[in-house]
């Protein structure tokens, strides 16, 4: 016999009893449909983070804080430390504030530790409001733009270290400021008002480079350095003397390529030195873990669901032999190997598998597609740029390769009985 | 191998063990010449299905031989012995085991299809070997669907299609009426005289046995002389 006719033959065969079929493939279907979907979100999340963790984080940068020197508290909060204490000050506060910060002794330390290639300090510009003409006056915590991340845009582009002083806003900012659009916003003037250290109020104009979108990690406003410059010097209008910059946090660049092991040793070194670094895939890790709970879930919901297909394969594939049991016997009478017929059933289960296997990720990409958008518009919408579900034809045909894999091993069994069957007793049979 | 000969010498088979165990043939030697048409005449019982299977190949004797064409079977291949079923055997049985689901056609040009015949050539063929029987406007029917006496002539199409040696045929006409049987029959033997198809007939029907060249009586799993076979165990 041909294995064209053989699997022919088989996918025949498969719907000689479309109810027993059916039913069996209705199983398979559930597992594959899942496994197709959850693969497709946890294709489309990971894309996203990793979309997000290269656009604002380059991964070769850490995020590094001081570790308060009394913290680790897992035994209740922190006892109150007059001297310890920052006083509320927030991270726009002026410079010079209490404790929590860091100086720059705190960033050479940081410096030292191997594996740091340079260190740059978090540095909030004193910004009270932004406001355009005719609207209203809004608060802006403006940082000054390190070079260190790259912004996810929505419309024109990274500050530049020009001469002009430039911001990028968040795109919130957009409809509040009066701007049409993001696209509108682009080159347009803005008014940033600064208090200085005698209380009094200062404008200074700069010009909007960019419109970032949001994200996980909100990359906040930055500014040039020609906008810091202008500001710092505004708020500085009555203070005499130098004073001692203070920072809050500062970015630490490694190796973009570094390991994970290489990564811990960094944070270890950094958490010996009083310090706690983070990537940004560590800060979007708490995302990430509860997507990957729940997907985990569905796969071993859907593992389930196969794994009671294949019984089901057995016990429909027996129920066939058993029905069959004079055709094969006269199929081997009339010179039908042995192999042949082990080919015949065993391919009837790979073919339900396969019926199974491609209707679940048919129906899973359909889902998939129409119900993507509607959670991107609605649910989601906060996070424009996430893929809800990514359904990539490797993993697809992974899935059904799988499912089908599964029924040829359930199909084993029957298709040994049918082969192994004698003629004469398979004819005498009644 | 048109000048096909099957020899069994001794051959003897027995059905379960201990307690149980039947023996269903106790020694017996024939043989089936080429062209021939042979019946093998016995009560139910008798041991007639087991010495046919043997012939063809379908059973392996306990004891004793069987050579096909001088060439002892136990000296073939598992590939030749199909290769023989497949190719010059034909099998006609009493149950008519035809698959019920499958038309006509699909049933009949089955040992085209384990032969690895192309479709249209199978399919050519299968109509042809319908054609012999007069049954080609029922080709695109389910099996189920014909007479006792349509069923019997699709398994002899099917029996046919390969353009055998030899046909196998186990109660031929035991489950059809006098006269369907009788249609039956002739099919059968005019396939013998016309194409010289060697026919082994299984049968109690002394008048059928009579119609073939040669006949062999077997009783309790031995052969007997004609006088003895009728008479009671
Ligand atoms: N598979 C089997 N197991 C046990 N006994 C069997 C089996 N096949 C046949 N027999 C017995 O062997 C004897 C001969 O059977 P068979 O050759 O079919 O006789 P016949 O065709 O002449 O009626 C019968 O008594 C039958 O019951
Ligand atoms: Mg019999």
């Amino acid at each position: 016999m041909k294995t064209r006719d053989v699997i022919a033959s088989a996918v025949q065969n498969t719907f000689r009893s479309k109810l027993r079929t059916s039913l069996t493939v209705i199983a398979i279907f559930i597992g594959a449909f899942t496994l197709t979907l959850t693969s497709a979100i946890g294709a489309g999340i990971s894309s996203f983070i990793d979309s997000q963790v290269g656009a604002i984080g380059a991964p070769g940068v850490l995020t590094v804080t001081p570790v308060p020197e009394d913290a680790p508290a897992d035994d209740g909060p922190a006892v109150y430390d007059p001297d310890r204490a920052t006083g509320g000050a927030s991270i726009d506060g002026p410079p010079g504030m209490a404790g929590g910060g860091m100086n720059q002794a705190d960033l050479d330390r940081i410096a030292e530790v191997p594996g740091i290639t340079g260190v740059t300090p978090a540095v909030t510009l004193p910004v009270d409001f932004v406001e355009t003409a005719g609207s209203q006056r809004y608060e802006l915590t403006l940082d000054l733009a390190t070079g260190l991340f790259i912004p996810d845009l929505a419309a024109g582009a990274a500050v530049a270290d020009v001469d002009e002083r430039q911001l990028q806003l968040p795109a919130d900012y957009v409809e509040a400021l009066g701007f049409a659009d993001a696209q509108a916003a682009i080159g347009q003037p803005v008014t940033l008002g600064v208090t200085d250290a005698v209380g009094g109020h200062h404008e200074v104009e700069a010009v909007v480079a960019g419109i970032t979108n949001p994200g996980l990690m909100n990359l906040g406003p930055e500014g040039n350095q020609a906008l810091a410059d202008a500001l710092l010097a505004a708020q500085r209008t009555g203070v005499t003397g130098e004073a001692t910059p203070v920072y809050l946090a500062a970015d630490a660049s490694i190796d973009p390529a570094s390991t994970p092991e290489q990564i811990a040793a960094i944070k270890a070194d950094l958490v010996d030195a009083g310090f706690q670094g983070m990537t940004v895939a560590d800060q979007i890790g708490a995302f990430k873990t509860v997507i990957d709970v729940v997907t985990s879930i569905l796969n071993a919901f859907a593992v389930i669901a196969l794994l009671a297909a294949g019984f089901g394969i057995v016990n429909t594939l027996l129920m066939s032999v058993q029905e069959r049991t004079r055709e094969i016997g006269l199929m081997k009478a009339m010179g039908m190997r042995s192999g042949k017929v082990f080919g015949l059933f065993s391919m009837e289960a790979v073919f339900i598998g396969f019926l199974g296997s491609a209707i679940g990720a048919g129906v899973a990409i359909a889902t998939g597609l129409i119900a993507a958008p509607l959670l991107a518009e609605g649910l989601f919408a906060e996070l424009p740029g996430l893929e809800i579900v990514r359904f990539e034809p490797l993993s697809v045909a992974i899935i059904m390769g799988v499912v089908m894999a599964i029924a040829f091993l359930a199909g084993t069994l029957p298709a040994r009985r049918a082969a192994r069957q004698h003629p004469i007793e398979a004819l005498r049979y009644e | 191998m048109s000048d096909l000969v099957l020899e069994a010498t001794d051959v003897a088979k027995s059905y379960g063990r201990g307690e149980s165990r039947f023996d269903a043939l106790k020694g017996v030697s024939m043989q089936v010449r080429a062209g021939e048409s042979l019946a093998i005449l016995g009560k139910s019982g008798s041991g007639k299905s087991t010495l046919m299977h043997i012939l063809a190949l379908l059973d392996a004797p306990d004891a004793g031989s069987l050579r096909i064409s001088g060439h002892d079977v136990t000296s073939l291949s598992t590939a030749d012995i199909h290769r023989l079923r497949n190719r010059d055997f034909g099998f006609v049985f009493q149950q008519f085991f035809l698959v019920p689901d499958a038309t006509v056609l699909e049933n009949v040009i089955m040992p085209l299809k384990i032969a690895g015949v192309g479709v249209r050539e199978r399919t050519e063929r299968g109509m042809a070997a319908l054609r012999a029987l007069e049954l080609d406007d029922k080709a695109r029917n389910r099996a189920t669907a014909l007479s006792g006496g349509q069923k019997q002539r699709a398994v002899i199409a099917r029996a046919l299609v390969n353009e055998p040696t030899v046909i196998f045929a186990d109660e031929p006409t035991g489950n059809l009426d006098t006269v369907t049987g009788g249609i039956v029959e002739d099919i059968l033997f005019d396939l013998n005289r016309d194409k010289g198809i060697t026919l082994v007939i299984v049968t109690h029907d002394e008048e059928l046995a009579a119609r073939c060249d040669r006949q062999i009586h077997l009783r309790d799993g031995l052969e007997v002389s004609p006088e003895l076979a009728g008479a009671a165990a």
